[in-house]
């Protein structure tokens, strides 16, 4: 737990660099929030208190990097409430819940305060240098998120908000960009879920497909024509890739073995994609796991590893 | 070594933690006072006593006998007097009867002259291995002329000797491989004989690299045309040493699920087992001694050492000096399938193959949680289980429901406990769910 919060940093910071003080202050009270609240409900529950395993922390790093940075520190607060208590505690406990708790936190804020939530964004800071000469057109930078633009304004818009070709990429692949903290940058986001799966915490199998399943897809039906859609910035906005590394990845609520981790990540991406393009919340991935969620054990069930050999005559 | 085989499914890296002793030649412990022999030394029925008390027993003098069932006779580790018969602390079964003898100090060491045994029948081969009270000298301690007799509708071609010792910390099988090759190979050559075949690898895990080399040349010395024996090094992966996981690395084939090596066409056997077949044949010398690894951050002087069997684990401490005050936890056996003793009374087996001293530093005495649905354990197992699903089961109280997972095949080599982040005690999970579900 610890070491995937580690790799939870260099985003963090990051966003500091470009948002603000505040994104650390939003993060923070998600983290404090969640931790006691894990502690609270154990005490209530009469469980054993297990805040130091890292997994309430991590899960409210996860549910401060989903929430718009902007937003009064009461929803994160409110989140992770939701998160810990209900979704972790009461839908199951430690090891059972069915639910990725920091994306339920979040599905239960956008429910709530869906105008906080969709519009808090905070711009980036104007004055670093340093960003704006990687090729990021920082005056273009607007206040809202990139496929919120595209999808209510149309491609031009977006174009125009965001700049075109590989300046593009780039702002969205380092992060010079309005959104979500974990959104922000795909770079250390990959970069973290590399070093994860170099170490084996996670293999590659839950991202891989999630994010194969939206390049192709978007690719094939995101566009004006068939095959004519954007794949690369279909995996570099809306929280894609923090959703594939990071929360569908979630070791409790996602299937265990190899071939059922497979379907998942591809029904996870088809139905992020289907959201996006059908539904209303451009950030379609959040409930694409959670839709996902409950289909884990099911997943397992049917798909079993392999045994070594099985016994001659089969099993009695 | 371009070629390192190994097994495809599962399997985990333990830290290694061999350095201690790997370098350390093996030496002879003096004897002590007093041994205590265990008379259940293998699995199958346990000895009857041959002996009675203030009998005057000879150095390799038969003491005990199996009557009746599976198994094979038990010799006396020195000159000495029977002093009693009692219970003895086990490792395994709490307490086990056992037989008791002063050692004699004064009496003169057997010494074994070598015969040659190239004018034996197979039989009579077979009848010395018998006789010899060997058994299986890495594992569980299956007798082992009993795997030298494979049904007879079987058709072995192939021999396999174990020299993976993939165990961390245990280095027995090492120095012995370096030490005593020639013994190892002309054991692996009786073995053929006696089952009427011409091909045998060694398999030996490449972080013994001096082991492989010594061995090889040996082999290749002894190579002839109607048995041609050779070395295969092996990826250091834990379980190598497992018997299916190395069948599967040497030959490709797979010992179905509850059968035997013998029904894909091979046999294999340890190669401490195949040196002790060697004293048994070419010497006339019966299984009473056994090198073992005495290691871990816990002993004063770790040290691979020549014990007779019988030697208890308190005289082995004193002998190398005592226990540090870090010591947290014996075990005898590896740290992966080995077992917790809580008591240094427990006489040494013809199966130990290392008594090892923990610090606190070198295990994990974090409590155990919930699992957390990792799947690690899925990704680690070497015979493809769901050791999670086991373990849930089993704290469910549905222990015997669990036979549909396969438990039956689980050998219990610890893979997955190590792996869990949880720190599961998964293998425990699964020894209850064997007891429940076989009823
Ligand atoms: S102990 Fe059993 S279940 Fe666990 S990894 Fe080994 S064989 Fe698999
Ligand atoms: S390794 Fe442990 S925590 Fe992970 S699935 Fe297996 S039993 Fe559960």
């Amino acid at each position: 737990m610890w070491t995937v919060l580690a790799c939870l940093m260099p985003p963090l910071i990051l966003s500091v660099f470009i948002f603000g003080i505040q994104t650390l202050i939003i993060t923070a009270v998600s983290v404090i929030s969640c931790v006691l609240v894990e502690a609270v409900s154990q005490k209530a529950l009469g469980r054993p208190i297990t805040i130091r395993d890292g997994s309430a922390a991590l899960t409210g790093v996860l549910l401060a990097f989903v929430i718009p940075p902007g937003v009064p520190y009461l929803l994160p607060v409110l989140g992770a409430v939701m998160a810990i208590y209900v979704g972790k505690h009461l839908l199951g406990g430690i090891g059972y819940n069915i639910f990725n708790p920091a994306l339920l936190g979040r599905a239960f804020l956008l429910a709530t305060f869906p105008v906080a939530m969709t519009s808090a964004w905070l711009p980036p800071l104007h004055d670093l240098a340093i960003f704006t000469h990687l090729g990021a057109g920082a005056d273009a930078v607007t206040a809202a998120t990139p496929l919120a633009v595209m999808k209510e304004q149309g491609m031009e818009a977006f174009t125009q908000a965001f700049g075109s070709g590989t300046s593009l990429y780039t702002s969205f692949f380092l992060g010079w960009r309005p959104g979500c903290i974990g959104e922000t940058s795909g770079f250390l986001i990959v970069l973290g879920g590399c070093y994860m799966l170099y170490r084996g915490y996670i293999t590659w199998h839950i991202p891989v497909s999630v994010l194969g399943t939206i390049a192709l897809l978007s690719w094939i039906f995101g566009g004006k024509a068939l095959f004519s859609g954007d794949p690369l910035l279909a995996i570099l906005s809306g929280g894609a890739l923090l959703g594939a590394f990071y929360m569908a990845n979630d070791y409790v609520t996602s299937p265990t073995n190899k071939i059922s981790q497979l379907i998942y990540g591809v029904g996870i991406g088809a139905l992020t994609v289907l959201i996006r393009l059908k539904g209303g919340y451009p950030e379609g991935i959040c409930y694409a796991i959670l839709l996902m969620n409950p289909l884990s054990s099911v997943l397992d069930s049917f798909f079993k590893p392999k045994r070594f050999a099985p016994p001659v005559g089969g099993d009695k | 070594m371009n070629s390192l085989l190994t097994f495809p499914l599962g399997g985990v890296h333990p830290p290694e933690a061999k350095g201690q002793t790997a370098g350390l030649v093996i030496e002879r412990m003096p004897v002590p006072d007093e041994l205590e022999i265990i008379l259940g030394q293998h699995i199958g029925a346990p000895c009857t006593p041959t002996v009675k008390k203030r009998d005057v027993v000879g150095e390799g003098a038969m003491i005990g006998e199996v009557q009746k069932g599976l198994g094979v006779p038990l010799h006396s580790p020195v000159a000495g007097t029977i002093k009693d018969f009692g219970m003895s602390a086990h490792p395994m079964r709490v307490t086990s009867p056992s037989i008791t003898i002063a050692v004699d100090h004064d009496a003169i060491p057997v010494t074994y002259p070598r015969n040659d045994w190239s004018g034996l029948t197979a039989a009579e081969l077979l009848g010395r291995v018998h006789d010899a009270g060997i058994i299986g000298i890495g594992g569980a301690g299956f007798p082992t002329h009993v795997k030298l007799k494979p049904p007879p509708d079987a058709k072995i071609d192939k021999l396999l000797l174990n020299g993976a010792e993939c165990e961390p910390y245990i280095t027995a099988d090492h120095r012995q491989m370096l030490e005593l090759a020639a013994d190892i190979i002309e054991g692996a050559r009786i073995i053929a004989k006696i089952l009427g075949i011409g091909e045998c690898i060694i398999g030996i895990e490449e972080n013994k690299p001096d082991a492989i080399q010594v061995m090889a040349e040996a082999a290749r010395a002894a190579s002839s045309a109607e048995c041609t024996i050779r070395v295969q090094a092996l990826r250091v992966k834990y379980p190598q040493g497992s018997e299916k996981q190395l069948i599967q690395a040497l030959t490709g084939r797979k010992v179905p699920s509850m059968a035997l090596p013998s029904t894909v066409g091979v046999v294999v056997h340890n190669v401490s087992t195949a040196r002790a077949i060697c004293d048994a044949v070419v010497s006339g010398k019966p299984l009473y001694e056994k090198v073992m690894t005495i290691s871990g951050g816990g002993i004063t002087r770790p040290a691979n050492l020549l014990v007779k069997v019988g030697t208890r684990a308190s005289d082995i401490v004193a002998y190398l000096g005592g226990v540090k005050p870090e010591l947290a936890k014996v075990i005898m056996g590896g740290p992966m399938m080995g077992f917790a003793v809580s008591n240094l009374d427990v006489p040494v087996t013809k199966t130990t193959s290392s008594i090892l001293f923990l610090t606190e530093k070198e295990i994990d005495t974090r409590p155990h949680s919930q699992c957390i649905r990792c799947g690690w354990c899925l990704a680690a197992c070497p015979m493809g289980l769901e050791p999670k699903e086991i373990g849930v089961f089993v704290e469910a109280n549905r222990a015997e429901d669990t036979a549909q997972f396969g438990v039956f095949d689980c050998f219990e080599c610890g893979s997955c406990a190590f792996i869990c982040p949880a720190k599961r005690p998964l293998v425990q999970f699964i020894r209850l769910a064997k007891m429940k579900a076989r009823r």
